[in-house]
């Protein structure tokens, strides 16, 4: 190895240091928040008896530990169905995300049908797929009654293949 | 008087001082005075302005983006109110947007129609194919731009246009889950969503263009501006350097013989986006982002309105193929033109596949633009009314039918007369094809894309609703 092959290869060793010194810390920094465990905790939803049975109701949960300057985007709108009085049936709470790309679902009292804005997606009040383009039911989301209480288990983003 | 010259002359000799010690002479000057054919100098020049005319309206890009990013505050709280102050509010604040508006469908637009020049004049072909190269990672990076431009307006178009990208990258293989919590930068739109695309779009690409740009014009300069193509002198990769040097021997100075014509182009294309930005202004914000408020119909500006009516008109089981295959299938191919057709032909009379393959994607993406603004498949959700002319007249029957019509979503997706939603079939003259029983068992069964109503409408409603549909005849 002559002298100069030397230096060059050194010079070239110390910028990738260099590089790998100021790239590591900075993609750790960027990527973690990907990777952090999404939201796994039961929320409030409202008073059992706000949900007369038979309807379907537009409620609002909130992100319950949100970046300060969240503003809004830490609310989550969910569609709840009361079915029965009581029971294992009681309710049925729909993500608002179409099951397609996500657009937020229009419950259709009348019609008894859940319409999308985006494609004309359609589902019929237990979820399921009345017309139109989405692959499968709207998204449903595990809850508790706790006293006269209704809580839902927070989530991330569905998508289709989380789903 | 004579002191008065004196100082007039001042100017000029800062400027042949600066230039001295500068040694521009050799370099800059150098590369703006750099030969181009002879033939530019004929009107066929003008094709060549393309590109300094998107240089020109990404500089303008820059200048308005640096002014916006003053007073935006891209957090999630606030940004929408900073918009509001900078429309409304501040001095020139609606000018300053809309230019850098206008300029975003400018530079999609002057991209578009400077790589369809370069590729039907052949120009792309041995020696230059890195500037094409170059130049298609500049598409992507400007429609990357275009895009996320349209998200930091964080209105409720925007939030939702979010939620439906994250979804879209899900579709991925293996990786979409991943890519789209990297879209969301998190498990959801939140806090952390709205700051990565503000970063991504004020200095990532950006920083990324700024390097590409560099690239592109040593590009230009080292490879030389290609020549006008003749019919029948094909491109031969052994002869070509030495006759284009040939050729650069009776050529003319870029500067300023050819470069006047740039300036004339790239002025224009200023001047059109100031006039459009000082006559309309700003872009209308949609209502804030609010994730409860379920009444949203996320649209895309214009030119990403065909992108979004393929979504709507393709048959869902091949969606996610499309999703992610037909962007990538599209770039790919860009990126394979040069190295599959690097010699041969240049002039566009005699490449008629060339022609095909820039009218073709040209007219589709113009009728699914036209499909998307008109959006079809959109259900009439805001409500409505029946015209007058519907329901005169009618038997108590079908006067409650046409109640339901509309209370029953019926509406929604079919229109009479002209009212109504047109994802199904017009309803106006249904009487004339089908019978009662046809449509009872239509509305009460769904099929073909509609819901039963079995189960939400009762046998009197059914009666009824029937009735009224037999009135149209």
């Amino acid at each position: 190895m002559t002298r100069r092959r030397f230096l060059s290869r050194l010079t070239v060793m110390l910028t990738a240091i260099i590089g790998a010194l100021v790239g590591l810390p900075i993609l750790g920094y960027l990527l973690a928040p990907l990777f952090r465990a999404p939201p796994d905790e039961l929320v409030p939803v409202g008073a059992i008896a706000d949900f007369p049975v038979g309807e379907t109701k537009l409620v609002s949960v909130r992100d319950p530990s949100p970046l300060a300057w969240a503003g809004q985007t830490a609310d989550t709108a969910l569609w709840v169905r009361r079915r029965e009085q009581s029971g294992p049936q009681m309710f049925q709470i729909f993500n608002v995300n179409c099951t397609h790309l996500g657009c937020p679902v229009n419950w259709q009292a009348g019609a008894k049908l859940f319409l999308c804005p985006c494609h004309g997606g359609v589902y019929y009040s237990d979820g399921t797929v009345a017309g139109g383009p989405p692959p499968r039911p709207l998204f449903e989301r595990e809850w508790q009654v706790s006293g006269d209480r209704l809580l839902v288990r927070q989530q991330p983003l569905p998508t289709v293949k989380q789903g | 008087m004579r002191s008065l010259r004196a100082i007039g002359k001042i100017p000029g000799e800062i400027a042949s001082w600066l230039g001295e010690r500068f040694e521009l002479e050799d370099s800059v000057m150098a590369v703006l005075r750099h030969p181009v054919p002879r033939d530019l100098e004929r009107p066929i020049g003008w094709w060549y302005v393309l590109g300094s005319a998107t240089l020109g309206i990404f500089v303008m890009q820059v200048v308005t983006g640096v002014g916006l990013a003053m007073t935006y505050v891209p957090a999630p709280n606030s940004a929408y109110d900073s918009l509001q102050f900078i429309s409304h509010d501040a001095t020139l604040g609606g000018v300053v947007r809309g230019m850098h508006y206008f300029g975003a469908g400018a530079m999609v637009v002057l991209v578009l129609a400077h790589m369809t020049q370069v590729y039907l004049f052949g120009a792309f072909k041995f020696p230059r194919e890195a500037n094409w190269l170059t130049g298609s990672l500049l598409l992507l990076a400007t429609l990357a731009m275009a895009f996320t431009g349209q998200l930091l307006r964080w209105d409720q178009d925007a939030f939702w246009s979010i939620v439906v990208a994250a979804e879209q990258a899900a579709r991925a293989p293996l990786i979409g889950n991943w890519l789209a919590s990297l879209v969301v930068a998190g498990s959801n739109v939140g806090g952390a969503t709205l700051t990565r695309f503000y970063a991504t779009h004020v200095f990532l690409i950006p920083a990324a263009i700024f390097g590409l740009i560099g690239m592109h014009l040593y590009l230009v300069v080292k490879r030389g501006i290609s020549e006008p193509p003749v019919p029948g002198i094909p491109v031969d990769p052994p002869t070509y350097r030495a006759r284009y040097a040939e050729m650069l021997h009776r050529g003319i100075p870029f500067w300023p013989d050819a470069a006047w014509r740039d300036a004339v182009i790239a002025t224009a294309a200023v001047v059109v986006v100031v006039v459009l930005a000082a006559i309309f202004g700003a872009p209308q914000l949609g209502k804030p982002p609010d994730p409860t408020n379920v009444v949203a119909d996320p649209r895309p500006d214009w030119y990403f309105l065909g992108y979004f009516a393929i979504l709507a008109l393709i048959p869902p089981a091949t969606e996610s193929i499309v999703i992610i295959g037909l962007p990538l299938f599209a770039f790919v191919f860009l990126f394979l033109v040069p190295l599959l057709w690097p010699d041969g032909e240049r002039h566009w009379s005699r490449r008629p596949a060339a022609i095909a393959a820039v009218a073709l994607p040209l007219i589709a993406y113009a009728s699914l633009t036209v499909a998307g603004i008109a959006s079809p498949w959109v259900p009439k959700l805001e409500g409505g009314a029946l015209p007058a002319g519907v329901t005169q007249g009618l038997s108590d029957s079908a006067r409650r039918g046409a109640d339901l019509f509309l209370s029953k979503a019926c509406f929604a997706c079919h229109a009479i007369e002209g009212a109504g939603g047109r994802r199904g079939p017009d309803l106006s003259h249904v009487a004339t094809h089908l019978n009662r029983d046809q449509i009872t068992a239509r509305i009460a069964t769904g099929g073909g894309g509609m819901p039963a109503f079995a189960g939400s409408v009762t046998p009197s409603e059914l009666d009824d609703l029937t009735t009224f549909l037999l009135t149209r005849k």
